[in-house]
């Protein structure tokens, strides 16, 4: 079992352990690899991709849609079918890791997750940003990420509203500001 | 009852489409008695079905078969293969329509003698005035019951609409209301009220907006002289030896090919299917496609000059909140070609919910400049700019040389470039969105590119010289009798006004030519 702390780039795998154990936060789930979050309780295992491609997967996806206000884990949701499409597309896994792999080999010593500032990370994806990789995980996360309906309430979208009956008795017409 | 009718039931008159020309032109013909076949391509579904959910909605109606496009439009870069959004159902893209419901206006009748020639643009004028449809337009704002006609009131201010109204204010607009909307404003027809649930796009989910899908073709089936057959996708139709059209060859719901015979055909599946159909419709006789004589069948697409304007405040505004649609500023409706252009558009408020303003917003953007306007979606006001473009030859649906759908008919290939007379339209109109919205304090303004078309027009052209154009003053087509055209591919020029309720106008008009044309035995 291999286990990836997301978030915090540039810790030994054992720190990641232990900070993981220390939080409180560890899961225990069996198969090749899992991804965990020590602040949140969600973890996300992978089983076609490697699990330090999906950990930076997911901040290239924080970088491509960046929302402080949106928790990793709905970026994690948002990317996780290039793992279900890796294990059912060798040319996808291709695109994917070689990807990935591009994108640290551009990023200097400590890889993509290892530049600190976004701005940084933000430099290196404009390098890229007409490749077919980055274009397969933009046009896929514009849906990935702003359809999850757990998310629509941190942006104030109310989505469905039928079952409601409507706004017409909840508030079509209230601005008050004008 | 529904009536069915046999394949071979050389009597009937078959209509191919349900949506605002085939779907009205089948009720008004079953309302005279005559004997009415329509092949709908899509599903046909109950109005309960439809989703409050973009993504999900556009699943359930959108017509997502393969399409290629070119040119220099925007659309054919970030969405090379949806050129359009619109309906494959029952009810066609009425299901999906904001419900604007606008007449054209005189001078739009005659755009070449208005305008004059402009380089580049494919100007013609209609072979028909406003004069010769007005009490048609009368009868379909009645049917539709457009608000503000026929004594109906106005929908009421919805949030979008309450901005939208503030800055026309400001700028001293005079004609800025809730617009001509065929959405109930209270229970009419049958229908109920629009309880400002938004979606509009993603289908009434309360019957509350009209649709062919619960009006006009449920009150045709009710005479027992229509028949709505779905999932029937037309490839061909088909010619005797004399030059009249005999029958149309279908692919039937389990990919099976039919032929059914017909005593006159109607044409009427929007501007891209449309034309397709007539070039797929390829003979030794017609060797460049049915009713083109002209060389004119698949060319002057138009799209409308569209755009839209959202703009972020620094409180909540809630647009998704409401009818989508129901607000409009016309004062840049004129003719002036004072501002830089000839023509005019509309002003009207437009919302998107969070799903597809991301997919919309700046297609193809990433980065902190696009998504903090998303962080403030809640605080957004929009509107749409919908304006008459210029009729170009060369922007055009062709069958595409090499790919084909999965019953072997080649896919349409959409071309568009805006004329620089759109540009001109689109650039003024973002300017003026921009004040607009400035003027009620907006501390960010961002002009959106347009969306994939909606309103698809043109194709087929009405005109009065058989040589301009492909049908005559009644949608018939110069060349073949009893073959019609009953879509917005008829228009010979777009207007700038939503062009429904001028589809559904001329359907109306048509229906009396077919029925008193069929009495005569002249078809």
């Amino acid at each position: 079992m291999v286990t990836i702390y997301t978030g915090k780039p540039g810790l030994s795998r054992r720190e990641l352990l232990k900070r993981g154990s220390a939080a409180g936060a560890l899961f225990v789930i069996s198969g090749s690899a899992v991804l965990l979050s020590a602040t949140e309780s969600w973890a996300l295992e992978t089983s076609a991709l490697k699990p330090e491609t999906m950990a930076t997967l997911i901040q290239m996806a924080r970088d491509i849609y960046p929302h402080d206000q949106v928790p990793d884990r709905y970026y994690a949701i948002a990317v996780k079918s290039h793992d279900e499409q890796a294990g059912k597309d060798p040319a996808h896994k291709e695109l994917i890791e070689n990807g990935i792999a591009d994108l640290d080999r551009r990023s200097g010593v400590g890889g993509y997750t290892g530049l600190g500032w976004e701005e940084d990370r933000v430099a290196v994806l404009r390098q890229i940003e007409t490749t077919p990789f980055f274009q397969t995980v933009r046009g896929g996360l514009v849906v990935s990420l702003y359809n999850q309906k757990e998310v629509w309430p941190i942006f104030g979208y109310e989505g469905e509203s039928y079952s409601k009956g409507g706004y017409i008795k909840r508030g079509f017409d209230d601005i008050e500001w004008l | 009852m529904p009536a069915p009718y046999d394949l071979n039931d050389e009597n009937v008159v078959v209509i191919i489409g349900s949506g605002a020309g085939g779907g009205t032109l089948g009720n008004e013909l079953a309302q005279k008695g005559v004997d009415v076949l329509i092949l709908e391509a899509g599903p046909r579904l109950d109005y309960t079905d439809f989703v409050n959910d973009e993504w999900d909605s556009f699943a359930q109606l959108a017509w997502r078969d393969k399409r290629a496009t070119g040119g220099g439009w925007r659309v054919s870069k970030d969405f090379p293969n949806l050129p359009a959004w619109i309906v494959k159902a029952v009810g066609g893209t009425t299901t999906h329509w904001a419900g604007a419901s606008l007449r054209f206006q005189d001078h739009e009748f005659k755009t070449l003698t208005n305008y004059g020639k402009i380089e580049g643009a494919n100007l013609l004028d209609w072979p028909i005035t406003l004069a010769d449809l007005e009490p048609y337009y009368d009868r379909a704002e009645d049917k539709l019951g457009v608000t503000r006609t026929h004594g109906i009131e106005g929908l009421p201010d919805d949030n979008n609409f309450k901005v939208m109204k503030a800055g026309a204010d400001e700028l001293g607009y005079k004609e800025c209301h809730t617009g001509r909307m065929a959405i109930n404003s209270a229970e009419r027809d049958g229908r109920m009220a629009c309880q400002q649930t938004g979606f509009c796009f993603q289908g009434c989910k309360w019957g509350a907006k009209w649709s062919t899908l619960y009006t006009e073709i449920p009150k045709g089936e009710a005479t027992g002289k229509l028949e709505v057959r779905p999932d029937s996708m037309v490839l061909k139709i088909e010619h005797d030896d004399s030059g009249k059209v005999t029958n149309v060859v279908y692919a039937d719901k389990d990919g099976k090919l039919q032929s059914q015979k017909a005593r006159v055909v109607c044409v009427a599946c929007n501007s891209i299917e449309s034309p397709r159909l007539l070039l797929n419709s390829a003979s030794n006789t017609f060797r460049d496609g049915l009713a083109n004589s002209s060389g004119q069948v698949g060319k002057n697409y138009m799209r409308h000059t569209t755009g839209s304007v959202y703009a972020v405040f620094d409180k909540k505004v809630h647009m998704y909140r409401g009818t989508t649609m129901a607000g409009i500023i016309r004062d840049e409706a004129r003719n002036d070609p004072s501002r830089g252009f000839v023509g005019g558009y509309e002003l009207e408020t437009l919302s998107l919910g969070l799903p597809f303003m991301a997919a919309f917003l700046n297609p193809g953007d990433w980065g902190r400049s696009f998504t903090t306007a998303l962080d403030h979606y809640d605080s957004m006001a929009g509107m749409w700019i919908v304006g008459e473009d210029m009729p170009q030859e060369q922007n055009a649906v062709k069958l595409h040389a090499e790919l084909k759908d999965e019953h072997g008919m080649p896919i349409p290939d959409v071309w568009f470039t805006d004329h620089p007379n759109d540009v001109a339209m689109r650039n003024h109109a973002y300017q003026q969105g921009i004040a607009l919205y400035h003027a009620v304090g907006a501390t960010r303004t961002m002009p959106t590119p347009p969306y994939p078309s909606t309103h698809n027009l043109g194709t087929n052209r009405m005109s009065e010289n058989p040589r301009d154009g492909v049908v005559n003053r009644h949608g018939q087509t110069h060349d073949i009798k009893n073959l019609f055209v009953s879509d917005g591919s008829q228009f010979t020029t777009g207007g700038a006004e939503n062009p429904t309720l001028t589809i559904v106008t001329l359907a109306l008009r048509q229906a009396d030519y077919i029925a008193q044309e069929m009495g005569a035995r002249n078809i």
